[in-house]
């Protein structure tokens, strides 16, 4: 009894000698991973109405029909 | 849809430095850092070009070839941002962009170079879309709300365009074959590749 008590004290002793032996992880955390932007910004007063948050299609066309309105002038003068 | 691009067409910009303006006020950039200006070649002399200049969003960014540390990340849309919580302020980028689009504030103490910060064309960056967070470390998510670059948007002379490479580059066609010369967009060759180069869109 007495000599596994001294077993494993000195099992112990000796995992604990080693583990001071280790080395933290030192890799790169990466970056975090982004939301795409067509998944919106939830309720925000902010949020341009037109389009449904989470639907890809609805997303790419107001920032088409957003772009043609707001850049193209030629468009713009012939639609007036 | 194909990638988010910027186009600055030099034959309408007047230096009137809007877009710079527009930028900070929207992200709230601190002082002494511009994640877009105005270039004007030839200043004074008659026929002088101006140009709006910030990150170019490149399909091959030269800034995400160097970063020790990997920050940069590409989104789907083609746009080129960065993890502030990785980046370590070491510079490289700013050696290796060519529009010099990468800024440091030094506000810290001693002038300290603190960590990058660049155009995001207005997309946020890896947090919380719409959050605070996300404000304070990359400024307004405007591509979420659903809305293009606040530089391009409220443009005067709408020199500046943004938005769907597709969109941008057949309404600046149209301009050109209307005013039948400016053919040359300052920066597409360099940032987007031209097809002589067999790069795509």
């Amino acid at each position: 009894m007495k000599y596994l008590i001294i077993r494993t004290a000195g099992a112990m002793a000796i995992g604990m000698a080693l583990g001071a032996c280790g080395d933290k992880p030192q890799g790169m955390g990466g970056v975090r991973s982004d939301s795409a932007p067509y998944t919106g910004v939830g309720k925000s007063q902010y949020q341009q109405p037109g389009w449904k948050a989470g639907d890809k299609n609805s997303w790419e066309q107001q920032l088409k029909v957003r772009a043609q309105y707001g850049q193209n002038d030629y468009s713009r003068v012939a639609s007036q | 849809m194909a990638r988010m691009k910027f186009i600055c067409d030099a034959e309408r910009c007047i230096e009137c430095n809007g877009c710079v303006t527009a930028c900070k006020n929207e992200h709230e950039v601190p002082w002494g850092v511009n994640r877009r200006r105005v270039v004007t070649l030839n200043d004074g002399v008659p026929g002088e070009k101006s140009i709006s200049v910030a990150c170019m969003h490149c399909s091959d960014a030269p800034c995400m070839a160097v970063c020790p540390v990997n920050c940069f990340y590409r989104t789907d849309e083609g746009v080129v941002l960065h993890d502030k919580d990785v980046c370590i302020g070491c510079g490289y980028c700013s050696y290796a962009c060519p529009f010099g689009a990468p800024q440091f504030p030094s506000a810290g103490t001693f002038g300290v170079r603190g960590k990058m910060d660049k155009c995001t064309f207005c997309a946020g960056g890896p947090e919380e879309h719409g959050s605070q967070a996300e404000f304070e470390k990359y400024g307004r998510n405007r591509l979420a709300e659903g809305k293009l670059p606040a530089c391009a948007e409220q443009c005067s002379t709408k020199a500046l365009l943004a938005g769907d490479g597709d969109v941008v580059a057949d309404i600046f066609r149209s301009r050109v074959l209307r005013r039948g010369k400016g053919a040359e967009v300052w920066g597409w060759g360099t940032a987007y590749g031209t097809a002589q180069g067999g790069a795509k869109s």
